[in-house]
């Protein structure tokens, strides 16, 4: 008996992408170099890290918007920790915990009080960043020692550490949702419920785990977001979600039926990290690189939505 | 509502007990100009929740329409086309979330989410980190003027208290929202023109926005990009805890009324008490995730009487 498998199709995204690779390569003269496409990797792979959970959570019909400030405040634990001499480690796990700790509570919020996703994340998201900005006073925390960055840093092969560790959560990810019980249940979580309770399946459990998920990857995510800046920030990544989201949706996941494809994600991880590095190799600035997001997100839907009418 | 307005009541009296300054007519009127920012927000807002949708793109409308107002006074001169460019910004925003939602059958959230980040990369981008400031006198008494010994802000919050009570209680219009809030598809085969409708709430959601911006702005005296960002959280917070559904079909503008001045006090009761501002997301998230199970939990409560 197998789980659903990945679909073998050739999504829109896939054209878009290479259609977007194209562009920026006969167009962006520094585009298409390797140190610029390993930028594109390790800038795409903390975006993995949110993407992977965010699939699960959308094709279970939810949505989780806090994961950008749960990340951030997970970011200014570890920084803080660090500052005070902590160990690597401890204050790694103590990261991992404060996500984890929100991603419970999102799940719980939605799956025993029944509270529209949405409304849920969103007042979690105000949670994550109000408190990351009570410990911080707004500022941002500086100092973090040598032990972090050294870590992120390091090349295995030649491939910069957070592309290994974006690949690793994708195996993870990859191998829990098409090769395990679990994952059957994920599938069954979005498109039918009422048989996974009816066979007996603690399908709230199932349900919380999946925003468990979401907040222990941002956990994750912070620890690279730390690395890269050498330090944390209240608000530093405020928004990232969004780019999830969109990355989610372009990749193919539906936002109902339990219709959810890991590879796609990856595809639309992909596709915003090489629209907004080869945008910014053409000097356009970051705030139209964000609006250039919306409207990806928008005509996704639209071409998504023009196809289920036809 | 009867319970809502128990709870004001008892917060009212916490703080006059707390604060001698809190009972007296200024602070009292600086607390209802406080709210009315935050009311005309939700109160469009509350059109749109009443239909069952959502407009997360209220914030970076506002911050987008003030812009823009700051802009055109500043290119002109002219203070009525600055005040209609501001309009005609939110207006704009709302018709286009309008039509992705019902003509595109995007779903509401992710539509006005996409839009909000449109709204913002563009605003960032034009702003380009700059603030315009230094308004004519007569541009900020909008803001922090009085007439009547009122605050305008807070006449304008009556005035739209009013009218959009009256549009929402007695009209066919305003019923017909509440129809399609509690079910779509019977308000279709009833014969309401449920798309029209639906345009019609977005883009009043967005014309308060631009409205709220042409506030703020005369307020604030000075624009940049960001300054609508943080009064998404308490616009939605103010409708839920006025007791607007999620879902749909049930709540008032008296409600948002209701709401945006309970969150005032509490915000402006922690300023009394030199609270950092830095708690103000916390504290409203905490409270928007109240009002939310509040409102689900009385959903579960009827479900179960069915």
């Amino acid at each position: 008996m197998g789980n659903p498998r990945p679909p073998l199709r050739i999504p829109g995204i896939a054209y878009l992408l290479a259609v977007l690779v194209v562009f920026f390569t006969v167009f962006g003269t520094r585009f298409a170099s390797a140190p610029n496409l390993l930028n594109v990797g390790t800038q795409s792979s903390i975006l993995l890290l949110l993407a992977l959970p965010m699939t699960l959570i959308i094709m279970t019909e939810g949505l989780d918007l806090s994961m950008g400030a749960v990340m951030g405040l997970s970011g200014v634990v570890l920084a803080m920790l660090l500052v005070k001499g902590t160990s690597l480690p401890a204050a790694f796990a103590m990261a991992l915990g404060v996500g984890t700790i929100f991603g419970i509570a999102n799940g719980l919020l939605v799956v025993a009080l029944e509270m529209p996703p949405f409304v849920a994340t969103l007042g979690m998201l105000g949670v994550a960043e109000g408190i990351a900005l009570v410990l911080t006073d707004g500022q941002s925390v500086v100092g973090i020692g040598s032990a972090l960055p050294a870590v992120y840093s390091n090349r295995w092969l030649g491939i910069p550490f957070s592309i290994v560790v974006a690949v690793l959560a994708y195996a993870a990810f990859h191998y829990f949702l098409y090769h395990t019980r679990a994952g059957t249940y994920v599938f069954a979580l979005g498109g039918n419920r009422e048989a996974l309770i009816l066979a007996g399946v603690p399908a709230n459990r199932y349900h919380v785990f999946i925003y468990l998920l979401g907040g222990l990857m941002a956990g994750m995510g912070a620890f690279l977001l730390t690395g890269r800046m050498s330090g944390g920030h209240p608000t530093a990544a405020i928004g990232m979600e969004f780019d999830a989201v969109v990355a989610v949706i372009i990749g193919g996941t539906k936002l109902e039926r339990g219709d959810g494809w890991l590879p796609g994600s990856v595809l639309g991880v992909l596709t915003v990290g090489v629209l907004k590095n080869g945008l910014n190799v053409m000097a356009v600035p970051s705030s139209l690189q964000i609006a250039s997001i919306g409207l990806l997100v928008i005509v996704a839907l639209l071409m998504d939505s023009l196809r289920g009418n036809s | 509502m009867k319970a809502r307005i128990a709870g004001l009541m008892l917060l009212g009296i916490v703080l006059a007990i707390s604060s001698p300054a809190f009972l007296t007519v200024t602070n009292l009127l600086n607390v209802l100009r406080q709210a009315s920012l935050i009311f005309l927000l939700a109160s469009g807002l509350t059109l749109v929740i009443l239909t069952a949708g959502l407009d997360l793109s209220i914030g970076a409308n506002l911050g987008l329409s003030a812009c823009l107002v700051g802009f055109a006074i500043k290119s002109t001169g002219s203070i009525p086309l600055g005040i209609a460019a501001g309009l005609a910004c939110g207006i704009t925003i709302g018709v286009v979330n309008g039509l992705m939602i019902t003509l595109l059958r995007l779903p509401p959230f992710i539509a006005t989410y996409g839009m909000l980040w449109m709204v913002y990369g563009i605003n960032y981008w034009a702003m380009a980190g700059n603030t315009i400031y230094g308004f004519p006198a007569e541009f900020r008494a909008i803001g922090s003027g009085y007439a009547l010994g009122i605050p305008i802000p807070v006449l304008l919050m009556a005035a739209c208290l009013i009218v959009g009570g009256v549009f929402t209680r007695y009209t066919t219009v305003g019923h017909e929202i509440y129809a399609i809030g509690a079910n779509a598809e019977v308000a279709r085969l009833s014969g309401i023109p449920v798309r029209s409708r639906l345009i019609l709430v977005y883009t009043l959601s967005g014309a308060m926005a631009g409205l709220a911006g042409v506030v703020y702005l005369a307020r604030l005296n000075s624009a940049e990009a960001g300054i609508g960002d943080p009064l998404l959280l308490p616009a939605i917070a103010a409708v839920l805890i006025g007791g607007t559904s999620l879902f749909g079909g049930v709540g008032s503008l008296s409600g948002a009324w209701i709401g945006a001045v309970i969150l005032t006090l509490v915000l402006n009761g922690m300023n009394l008490r030199a609270i950092s501002g830095n708690w103000q997301p916390l504290i409203t998230g905490v409270i928007l995730l109240l009002a939310a199970a509040v409102d689900t939990a009385a959903r579960k409560r009827n479900e179960a009487r069915a």
